[in-house]
């Protein structure tokens, strides 16, 4: 099992696997904020731009988003993210091609997570802030937005958990994660393959349990007494 | 939502409505600039041109690609719907069971199951059933053909994940009911698994009807993960159609359109049969009826119906 694990590079095949979806995390928290901004804003038309997006991203499966990003954006439009002269081109902008239909899926559920957090803060704070003469900007500041974000924890660490699963997916237009690895090794060990899969599967548990745990923990420790 | 809007963002006197149609104007002003700057690029690489759209219009392309490939996703998906809410029960009663070791058990196989990508479980399938020899004469010997065993495991790989969590939403179902249900049920006589199965499972079902029914979405999602292990589905068909007619990026995107229908009128026959069940549940007049309820943490209406647009 061992040199089977050397053989394949499984802990670099991993290791991509985090590394897809650390910036693809941080990058759809940018538009998930972006898309959740505009859909709480008070003008209609930035209403119907939001929820148009999240509408339109939450419906497609990820596997076609990811896959028109290499065939469509790439192969046809000539979108690259790295120069052209790089040794490894194709594998590195395969990367950031999967980073950006990653980005693009999970900021529609990060821009869903947000909004229920702000769901979560009920209507009288926001009446109470006011009736004590705080501005609009006051009470978001001091009142709304603090307490909407606890409320957001669980649900972006949801979205964040359902992330680090989906950069599995990234194996659809060859990038050389986990999933490809695991595949390699049961076609090498067909006899080794249930523990082969039960070496994955573990390495997935222990990467989305502490995630799990560290929401559960923060949002009960952040929690807002009502 | 649109309640707590009003209340978030005091109605607006003069200065702030003007303040509104500014903001509103640049906020547009710059989606249509970002919209219209992506469709330029698009239009200079002759995305555009008509030869790129008439393979749409001929009976082959409908026929031959996006037909069958959509076919063959509506069949997985929806043979793995109805699996995935049968073993989901199954699970849940499992779950919930007086036998400690057998509830134990449904534990680690619903936690593990929720934890791993499915791509990985229809990976683990695929490659198995082509080759490893136990398995391969096991598949045989049942009857599953070479070209169906794509099938069988995009199909394992969606009922091993999705019936994991339908087992999930039904458990919450019944804890969200009364405990007087359960009380009630034990009181006439019922043995604990016959509460279980006939008063309180049904009753989280129609609870949870909602979270089930967003299920069927995921799952015709989950589907187009077959693409990835060679199952002929929408995804996989439009590829071929895309190097057949040089327009991978028009067909990828008028499948996309598809997609975009099916999930959104699945949503909304969703959203139709919940408003129906609320009504009917509620009986004849809202006002008179009984204050307890049997929704548990069900939503109250007023606040969340809006937003369920989403």
């Amino acid at each position: 099992m061992l040199e089977l694990i050397e053989q394949f590079n499984v802990l670099g095949a991993f290791w991509l696997n985090i590394r897809l979806a650390a910036v693809s995390f941080v990058l759809a928290l940018v538009l998930g904020t972006v898309v959740a901004v505009l859909r709480l804003a008070p003008v209609g038309v930035l209403n119907w731009f939001g929820s148009t997006y999240v509408t339109l991203l939450r419906n497609t499966p990820l596997t076609l988003i990811i896959v028109f990003a290499n065939l469509g954006l790439w192969a046809q439009l000539g979108l690259e993210f790295v120069p052209r002269d790089r040794p490894n081109f194709i594998l590195e902008n395969n990367f950031w091609l999967a980073v950006l239909g990653l980005t693009v899926y999970h900021a529609a559920f990060i821009c869903e997570a947000i909004r229920s957090g702000v769901n979560t803060v009920p209507v009288g704070q926001a009446e109470a802030s006011r009736s004590i003469g705080l501005t609009f900007p006051q009470s978001l500041r001091e009142v709304i937005l603090p307490q909407a974000f606890r409320g957001a924890i669980t649900p972006i660490g949801n979205v964040l958990i359902a992330l680090i699963k989906n950069t599995t997916v990234a194996v659809a237009i060859g990038n050389r994660e986990i999933a490809y690895a695991m595949r390699n090794m049961i076609e090498f060990r067909p006899d080794a393959g249930l523990l082969i899969f039960l070496l994955v599967a573990i390495g997935f548990v222990a990467l989305t349990l502490p995630v799990g745990l560290l929401t559960s923990w923060l949002s009960t420790r952040l929690a807002v007494k009502r | 939502m649109s309640a707590a809007q009003h209340v978030l963002f005091d109605l607006p006197g003069p200065r702030a409505r003007r303040r509104h149609l500014i903001g509103g104007i640049v906020g547009t002003a710059l989606c249509l600039g970002i919209l219209a700057l992506a469709l330029v690029r698009v239009a200079e690489k002759g995305q555009f041109e008509a030869d790129k759209w008439v393979p749409f219009t001929e009976s082959v392309t409908w026929t031959f690609y996006l037909l069958p490939g959509l076919w063959a996703t509506m069949k997985a998906a929806a043979v793995a719907i109805v699996l995935s809410m049968v073993l989901g029960v199954v699970l849940a009663m499992m779950r919930m069971s007086d036998i400690a070791p057998l509830r134990w058990a449904t534990s680690v196989f619903v936690e593990f199951f929720r934890a791993v990508p499915v791509l990985i479980m229809m990976i683990f399938t695929w490659v198995m059933l082509v080759k490893n020899p136990t398995l391969r004469q096991v598949s045989a010997s049942l009857g599953v053909q070479a070209q169906d065993v794509t099938f069988v495991a995009v199909v394992t790989g969606l009922v091993l994940y999705n019936s994991s969590v339908i087992c999930e939403v039904v458990r919450n179902g019944v804890t969200s009911l009364p405990a007087g249900q359960r009380e009630a049920g034990l009181s006439v006589g019922l043995s604990p698994s016959q509460v279980r199965r006939l008063i309180l499972v049904p009753q989280a079902l129609t609870a949870m009807l909602p979270a089930l029914l967003s299920q069927i979405v995921v799952i015709t999602k989950d589907s187009a993960l077959g693409y990835i292990i060679t199952y002929p589905e929408l995804v996989s068909r439009t590829r071929q159609l895309g190097s057949a007619n040089a327009n991978t990026f028009v067909a990828y995107l008028v499948v996309a359109v598809i997609f975009i229908l099916l999930n959104w009128a699945i949503t909304k026959a969703a959203e139709w049969i919940e408003s129906r069940q609320r009504r009917r549940r509620r009986g004849p007049d809202p006002r008179t009826a009984p204050s307890v309820t049997m929704e548990g943490s069900a939503p109250t209406d007023s606040l969340d119906a809006p937003t369920r647009g989403a």
